[in-house]
């Protein structure tokens, strides 16, 4: 015990008592000389108001503004503030119910008594004004301005996006940004794609309140506060007019249009049907309108354009002709008796149609005549300097591969589908090494294994119509930097294994095809419009309806892409609705004698839902 | 057998003890009062727990003292090696749940296995040292002991808790006591006062002052036999301090603004943080005699983020001003003061060893969780167990238990 030194222990007990005096002291001094902390608590206290920024702005190509905030009120309540209230006044000036009020107010008093707590979210303009009126009866009540979004076009929904409260997923997720539960996110489309750029960031004030709550102005001259970011503002490459004109001719039907300047790969309209008003998917009705949508049989919150898939059909011709062209295996003279039918024993594969002869690869597109394609095709594989049919495929995939098909394009929006281009390997899985160009003919005219979406379709005539190269497809073309606004750089550029040289037969083709072809009914008076109809057969019912093309024939401005689901051949729906979209956007304006074919996509119904089905099954006699 | 009898109880510490704990549990409840608050004995919230806790360890107390106390000091390392592997369970859980947490959930409360790490140090501490053939003074005993300390000392760092990793940095003055060289002691004190110094002042500043300070004593040292051996022991204390002030001021940039914050404002140079501001508010709003009880507006919720743990200081300093945090403070100082009365009460080496620790524990909680709160000790995280609330149910217990 010698070694247990006593004395020592002096200097833990010295150190208790010495930090115990200094503790006294200071708390001697705060509490008894220091007047300046009690003033500032005697009766006020400091309350911190979060002060949310507005989001950016989003403008189409023409400068109109197509989506901006509007201005509503969450109401708070902070529960130990709370006095006797008339609580069916309020329900009705806040449009609640008693119910709802009342398991808001639990909520509120288990989860925040003394902050306050969001009581009743997004309530409008009109009703805060008859709220802010009576607020002294209302003690313990405030109101907190926010925004929501409003489309004043009424459309473009896929494409725009929507925005909702963050959850705690997406906190955990994106740490780097400090979201707080109540802050906005981009859902959808480009609000979710641009969300760094359109959110802004929030601010936040000091106040001093009393207590009552009241607020007796900012604390330490605001020296503590922060001032809200505004979002920073978008232009999108959209023509909301020719977005909206496309939603209108798909109304009723399913299917989908992209429309893209070829030279830039700027998105002129990207439409998918059925659709929506994005207006729906704001504010309170939110939740309920969403679980509608969610549940509706036709998948209007599928985006069609960048996830359908479809066979590309007949307008796989182009693609197909241009890598024969390319790897020698026909020249723009080759000709091919169509009989009718393909001979081939033990496969029954016949034309679709009766037409003339095709003498050229010109007017094998003008007809679509399968036959004349077919051979093409097996030429391209058969060529005997590829050795084998391994070699052979490869090589004509590689070709068809760089028009943009079998990969994600990289468009803004999130959810891109990639499509199918059936690869070697998996031939060589299904049939084993022994396979032919006959097995697989069914690729040369667009069906079989192939599917692509409807904006790699429209890519895909970009490269033709720009005769050999495309620009990644985009919807955002400048973003406001600070008040200025800067073009988005390092857009891609994307050359294809097809030269220069072999486009222009091609495009003569297709300007004939809607001269005096397939879709000759979609003829536009002085637009020298070039392009290919589809017939996408479909294992689940009628033929798709396709057509995709691009106009003026030198120096295109606009490649459509139209698929119509169900809808039969392609001059029928597809070829139509794309002829009007490229007038409007190439005149501004439908001619008056092509009204009539304009009311006609418009008006037609494709869509049957079961219970209308029903419906009519019923009334019946 | 050993079984200590009413008599030997230590009642002055027990009477503390109990004061102090139905004081913080009455505290933590008017810290989380609202109007519709429930009884204080409602187990789903913090106070009502508090006073479950405080039954368990008057329970707990009651059967340490009367078990056998080898049963006790026999399985020291036992327990020690528990904690340690609890803070390592803690620390592999909760890395996988949240970077930052101390603690395994249980549901109807949380493990923080740093607390019983605390107290099992201590009694493995004791244990060793206590054993007749082990000296301080002997360099491998010694680093055994340094050991004992170090291992949970770096798990807890590795957690980032750094207000319970100063606790067993504490266990030096336990060391001290029991033979550890007072330049130990001396060395820690003149690190502490030159790292202050540095954040006070500039590097260059303070290496100036410190070399005329050095010559004005070598000066009056000249005409002593060992003047060399003086001047080369300044010499090198003069380079190692330079050296060390320029790493504080190079790491104090590296920290993160808020704890930059935390520490310039307790320096009184300025910075932002909100919640020194706050408890300043709500303490200096009590004045000399309070609010009375329940009646504390700034401390409640609205302005603290930890006002049932970290900041309950602020309440009682509130709702009972000055004269409630003197009779607070008094026993607080009473109890680690009068547990250690020179000789007579504990008679083995164990339970004064052990003992000693306890007090050292007590001293870190004391000096921080109060300096913290009136503003000289820059605000620590993760000090979640409470002082005044908590006062560590197990540590006075066991240390009385132990007056056999």
């Amino acid at each position: 015990m010698r070694d247990f030194h006593s004395h020592r222990k002096i200097l833990l007990q010295g150190l208790i008592l010495g930090a115990a005096l200094i503790f006294i002291l200071k708390l001697f001094y705060l509490q008894v000389i220091d007047q300046k902390n009690r003033g500032l608590s005697k009766s006020n206290a400091i309350k911190e108001l979060i002060l949310y920024p507005a989001r950016g702005l989003v403008f189409d190509r023409n400068g109109e503004l197509i989506v901006y905030n509007q201005s509503l009120f969450d109401i708070l309540v902070t529960p130990n503030e709370i006095d006797t209230i008339d609580i069916p006044k309020l329900c009705e000036i806040l449009e609640i119910d008693s119910l709802f009020y009342a398991s808001q107010m639990r909520k509120a008093k288990r989860e925040s008594f003394y902050k306050p707590f969001v009581f009743v979210k997004q309530v409008s303009i009109e009703s805060y004004t008859k709220f802010k009126e009576r607020l002294y009866e209302f003690k313990g009540f405030s109101g907190q301005p926010r925004t929501i979004r409003t489309y004043p076009y009424h459309c473009g929904a896929h494409v725009l996006g929507d925005i909702g409260e963050v959850d705690s997923a997406q906190i955990k997720k994106h740490k780097e940004y400090n979201y707080l539960s109540g802050d906005y996110i981009g859902k959808n489309g480009i609000e979710r794609s641009y969300e760094q750029y359109l959110r802004g960031e929030r601010g936040v004030k000091a106040v001093l309140v009393d207590a009552l709550s009241r607020e007796k102005g900012s604390y330490a001259d605001g020296q503590y506060d922060l001032e809200p970011v505004p979002g920073d503002n978008l232009i999108t490459t959209l023509d909301i007019k020719l977005q909206a004109l496309g939603e209108r001719l798909l109304l009723n039907k399913v299917g989908s249009i992209v429309a893209i300047e070829p030279s830039t790969g700027e998105i002129l309209a990207l439409v998918s049907s059925p659709t929506f008003d994005p207006n729906i998917l704001t504010g309170r009705q939110r939740g309920n309108n969403f679980s509608a949508l969610n549940k509706d049989e036709f998948k209007p919150l599928y985006n069609r354009a960048i996830q359908g898939l479809y066979a590309p059909g007949s307008t796989f011709k182009t693609l197909s002709a241009l890598t024969a062209l390319k790897e020698g295996a026909i020249d723009t003279n080759f000709s091919y008796f169509c009989p009718g039918y393909y001979p081939i024993p033990g496969l029954r594969l016949r034309c679709s149609h009766r037409h003339p002869p095709a003498m050229n690869v010109q007017q094998g597109l003008t007809h679509s005549c399968n036959p004349y394609f077919w051979q093409t095709f097996r030429n391209t594989i058969d060529l005997p300097r590829f050795g084998n049919i391994q070699y052979a495929y490869e090589t004509w995939y590689k070709d068809i591969v760089s028009f943009g098909l079998n990969q994600k394009l990289g468009i803004d929006l999130p959810n891109e589908k990639r499509g199918n281009i059936p690869s070697v390997e998996y031939f060589n899985k299904m049939y084993g090494n022994y396979w032919k160009s006959s097995t697989i003919i069914s690729l040369g005219i667009g069906q079989g294994e192939i599917l692509v979406t409807p904006l790699q379709l429209c890519n895909s005539y970009c490269a033709v119509a720009n005769k050999g190269y495309y620009i990644t497809p985009h919807l955002v073309k400048k973003i406001n930097n600070k008040g200025q606004y800067e073009s988005i750089k390092n857009l891609k550029k994307y050359t294809l294994k097809i030269p220069l040289g072999y486009y222009q037969p091609i495009i003569d083709g297709l300007e004939n095809v809607v001269n005096n072809g397939t879709a000759r009914a979609s003829k536009v008076e002085g637009i020298a419009l070039c392009g290919k109809t589809g017939t996408a057969q479909n294992p689940h019912g009628e033929e798709h309806s396709v057509f995709v093309g691009f106009a003026p024939k030198d120096n295109p401005r606009i490649a459509v892409a139209c698929i119509v689901e169900n809808a039969g051949t392609g001059g029928l729906y597809a070829a139509p609705i794309s002829s009007l979209m490229i007038e409007q956007y190439l005149n501004d304006s439908i001619a008056t004698k092509r009204k009539v074919i304009e009311k006609r996509m418009m008006d037609s119904k494709l869509i049957k839902y079961a219970h209308e089905h029903a419906d009519s099954v019923k009334k019946q006699p | 057998m050993q079984i200590a009898s009413k008599n030997s109880l230590d009642w002055t510490t027990i009477f503390m003890y109990f004061a102090l704990a139905i004081i913080g549990w009455v505290t933590v409840y008017s810290a989380g009062y609202s109007a519709d608050s429930s009884s204080m004995f409602d187990y789903h919230y913090t106070y009502g727990k508090q006073f479950v806790w405080i039954i368990i360890s008057g329970f707990l107390a009651i059967v340490i003292i009367n078990v056998d106390i080898k049963f006790i000091t026999n399985l020291a390392y036992v327990y020690y090696a528990i904690s340690v592997i609890l803070l390592l369970i803690v620390y592999f859980i909760a890395r996988d749940i949240n970077g930052a947490k101390a603690w395994i959930d249980l549901g109807f409360f949380r493990l923080q296995p740093s607390e019983f790490s605390k107290f099992c140090t201590a009694l493995a501490l004791a244990k060793f040292l206590s054993e007749l053939h082990i000296s301080i003074e002997n360099k491998r005993h010694l680093a055994t002991a340094v050991a004992i300390i170090i291992v949970p000392f770096a798990l807890i760092l590795l957690q980032h808790d750094m207000g319970s990793a100063l606790v067993f940095v504490s266990f030096v003055f336990l060391l001290h006591r029991l033979g550890l060289s007072n330049w130990v002691i001396i060395a820690g004190f003149y690190i502490m006062a030159v790292s202050v110094l540095t954040l006070i002042i500039q590097p260059i500043w303070m290496i100036l002052t410190l070399v005329v300070i050095f010559s004005g004593i070598l000066y009056s040292q000249k005409k002593k036999r060992n003047f060399n051996q003086i001047l080369r022991f300044f010499s090198f204390l003069l380079i190692g301090t330079a050296i060390y002030t320029f790493s504080v001021d190079f790491f104090f940039n590296k920290l993160e603004k808020h704890q930059k914050d935390r520490i310039n404002v307790m320096l009184g140079k300025g910075g932002n943080d909100w919640n020194v501001r706050q408890s300043r508010i709500a303490l200096g709003s009590g004045q000399f005699l309070g609010k009375g009880f329940l009646n504390g507006t700034q401390s409640k919720g609205n302005f603290l983020p930890a006002k049932e743990t970290d900041f309950i200081f602020c309440t009682i300093g509130e709702e009972w001003g000055f004269v409630g945090c003197f009779f607070v403070i008094a026993p607080l100082c009473g109890i680690p003061v009068a547990s250690d009365l020179p000789g007579g009460k504990q008679k083995s080496k164990l339970s004064k060893v052990y003992g000693y620790g306890i007090v050292c524990i007590f001293m870190i909680h004391f000096i921080i969780n109060i300096g913290m709160t009136v503003g000289v000790v820059p605000v620590m995280e993760s000090l979640y167990q409470q002082l005044v609330t908590e006062v560590h149910p197990c540590c006075p217990l066991p240390s009385c238990s132990l007056s056999f």
